[in-house]
């Protein structure tokens, strides 16, 4: 290990930005499937926000303070994708019929609830675990 | 509309995502994909049936009706398709139970094999062309894992070229795709046939088709586009070069069949009988010419693949219902042919440790059964009467000369010949001649090797004794795909 960089800047301005990715890329996740988001660009803008926080504090942080198997949170991604399809094939739809309901929730008022949403939750983690999987690989490869 | 049809993609994906958290169990992996490609075939059986009863059925994914949804479409061409892709899945599956590598295992093998069938039923599925090529992708991608699973050095120089090439004919697929939207404004197969039939497909269009056949032949290995399949199919365990060599370049000559029936299919005279024709003429030539110059037993298969896929594709080119039943009935002949041959010789390397033909000998003597389910599949491949490869090549030849094609005839007949040649060659080499194994070798027991290989070997017999049913049910799915009118009523229900 080199010597401790100084980098004092970076490390205050980091904690502030990945804070600002992870809610913007939790805005695009819920605003997809009408509007431009969704769980693709959601789940990339998040593994950003990991990323930009490994550049700074080290791989060794990210394990500790996300101990997931992402290999294991990519397949979770995908039977969740699946499942919803097949919550419409049991309701006696065609496959990945898509049904939505409006509910009054505290705070956030009168919200959109859809079952595409669980989709795009699939989507979100497989896209996380992808890239978290590229990411941790050749970060291993190097040390 | 029945919702059973989207079962042979999503049940391989589901097990597949299941398969990972198994990864490093190597028993339970085994149970779970064992069974499930049972549950395969037995599922792809009942589908089989119900295309039958009812000729065509769709199923609009999201109740977004055609064409402005995704519509998955199961005739009987798919539906033939779907079955003989799972009774290989699982016949290839059980064997490499016995041959693959504990390494191999560890690293996702058995989940990208699901996957790999995910893509390739589909491809047969889809009822969009741009879904074709996401399909395409989903094999693909599951083909480039499997292909470098082991990492050996040859393994990784050879897939780079494979992943190279297939990105290259991804990309003209794309654009091809970009291109016909451009010129009908839709992508659904039903709608484009409909569009491509009131512009009476002029010249642009038939451009567009080319372009769609130069990059299905590079997946389906016609000339000139086959050289990177002896060599890729090399390297990989015998299990997996058994499933590519039977399934994947003809999903390429499914998509070739599809398209110029359903499609392009009104300037039959330059697309099917001049290009489709000459194509297919050269790559049964080259395909036979080079398995008579290899003396290696995975490469003179290999070469076989691409020669028959020539066949495939004359049948197609020939444009008459005898001819295109004739094309059909060789795929279902040729698919399992030819991956119990894979499979063979990957017994065999089990039993000698080499794919060498020259350095082998005398095995019909330690390994009668093995030498004999050799036989009757390579002499089927050949082409020998009571076997599914003569009544399968017969109605393409007898096509070919009633459409006046005397040249291509001419050289199916040859490239006949010529196969007979190099299996008898390999069976000189192989099982004839002296013995040259060492006492171990002589008593290695492949008897659990050739479990999943009898069926394959027993369907051959079976398609031809029973070649008249058989050959009933190829017209008849010759006659519903060269009606472009069935597929296109039942998708857009006019």
């Amino acid at each position: 290990m080199i010597k401790e960089p100084n980098d004092m800047m970076f490390r205050v301005f980091i904690r502030l930005i990945a804070v600002i990715v992870v809610t913007f890329s939790i805005y695009l996740f819920f605003s997809g499937h009408n509007a431009p988001g969704g769980g693709f660009i959601g789940g990339l803008m998040s593994a950003i926000a990991i990323l930009v926080i490994y550049l700074v504090f080290g791989i060794d942080r990210i394990k500790a303070a996300l101990p997931f198997n992402y290999t294991y949170m990519m397949s979770i991604g995908l039977l969740l994708a699946i499942a919803t399809g097949i919550i419409s094939w049991i309701a006696g739809y065609p496959y990945l019929k898509q049904f939505f309901d409006y509910f009054q929730l505290p705070f956030f008022g009168e919200v959109e609830l859809t079952t595409a949403l669980i989709f795009d939750l699939g989507v979100y983690l497989l896209v996380v675990g992808a890239a978290m999987t590229f990411i941790l690989t050749i970060v291993e490869d190097d040390s | 509309m029945s919702n059973l049809i989207i079962l042979p993609i999503i049940f391989p994906f589901i097990i597949g995502a299941v398969l990972v958290f198994f990864a490093k169990k190597s028993r339970a992996q085994r149970i779970i994909s064992g069974v499930s490609v049972l549950a395969m075939v037995g599922l792809t059986a009942y589908l089989a049936i119900m295309a039958y009863q009812q000729d065509t059925v769709i199923l609009e994914a999201g109740d977004w009706a055609a064409p402005y949804g995704i519509t998955l479409v199961l005739d009987n061409l798919a539906a033939l398709m779907l079955l003989i892709t799972s009774i290989l899945g699982a016949a290839c599956l059980f064997f490499a139970f016995g041959t693959i590598s504990e390494k191999r295992e560890r690293y996702y093998f058995y989940p990208f094999y699901f996957f790999l069938l995910v893509g390739v039923n589909g491809s047969f599925l889809t009822g969009d062309i741009f879904n074709l090529f996401v399909f395409f992708e989903v094999m693909l991608l599951s083909s480039y894992v499997l292909i470098v699973n082991g990492g050996t050095k040859y393994q990784l120089r050879e897939s780079f070229k494979y992943v190279i090439l297939n990105i290259f004919g991804s990309a003209l697929f794309v654009m091809a795709v970009a291109w016909i939207y451009s010129i009908t404004g839709t992508l659904n197969f039903a709608h484009l046939s409909e569009r491509v039939a009131q512009l009476e497909q002029p010249g642009i269009l038939t451009v567009v088709g080319v372009m769609f056949f130069i990059v299905f032949a590079a997946k389906g290995a016609l000339f000139p586009l086959y050289f990177w399949l002896p060599r890729s199919y090399f390297g990989p365990p015998a299990a997996l070069a058994a499933l590519f060599g039977g399934l994947l370049t003809k999903v390429g000559i499914y998509a070739i069949i599809r398209v110029f029936t359903l499609i392009f299919y009104h300037e039959p005279l330059f697309t099917h009988k001049g290009l489709i024709v000459t194509v297919a003429g050269f790559t049964m030539l080259f395909g036979v010419l080079g398995a008579v110059s290899q003396y290696d037993f995975k490469r003179i298969l290999s070469y076989h693949i691409i020669s028959q896929v020539g066949y495939m594709v004359m049948g197609l080119g020939i444009f008459t219902p005898l001819a295109v039943a004739g094309a059909i009935y060789y795929i279902v002949h040729h698919m399992f042919v030819k991956t119990a041959l894979f499979l063979l010789a990957g017994a065999t390397e089990k039993i000698t440790g080499t794919t060498n033909i020259k350095e082998m000998g005398g095995l019909i003597k330690s390994h009668p059964v093995l030498t004999w389910s050799f036989f009757i599949a390579a002499i089927s491949l050949a082409g020998i009467p009571p076997l599914s490869g003569f009544f399968s090549k017969f109605p393409i030849i007898l096509g070919g000369f009633q459409e006046g094609q005397w040249v291509i005839s001419a050289v199916a007949l040859l490239v006949g010949l010529l196969t007979l040649l190099s299996m008898m060659k390999i069976f000189g080499y192989v099982f004839w001649g002296e013995n040259k194994l060492t006492d171990r070798q002589y008593s290695t027991s492949v008897t659990n090797l050739l479990i999943p290989i009898a069926p394959l070997v027993a369907f051959s017999v079976i398609l031809g004794l029973a070649a008249e049913p058989i050959f009933t049910y190829s017209l008849h799915i010759a006659e519903q795909i060269l009606e472009p009118s069935n597929y296109v009523d039942a998708v857009l229900k006019e």
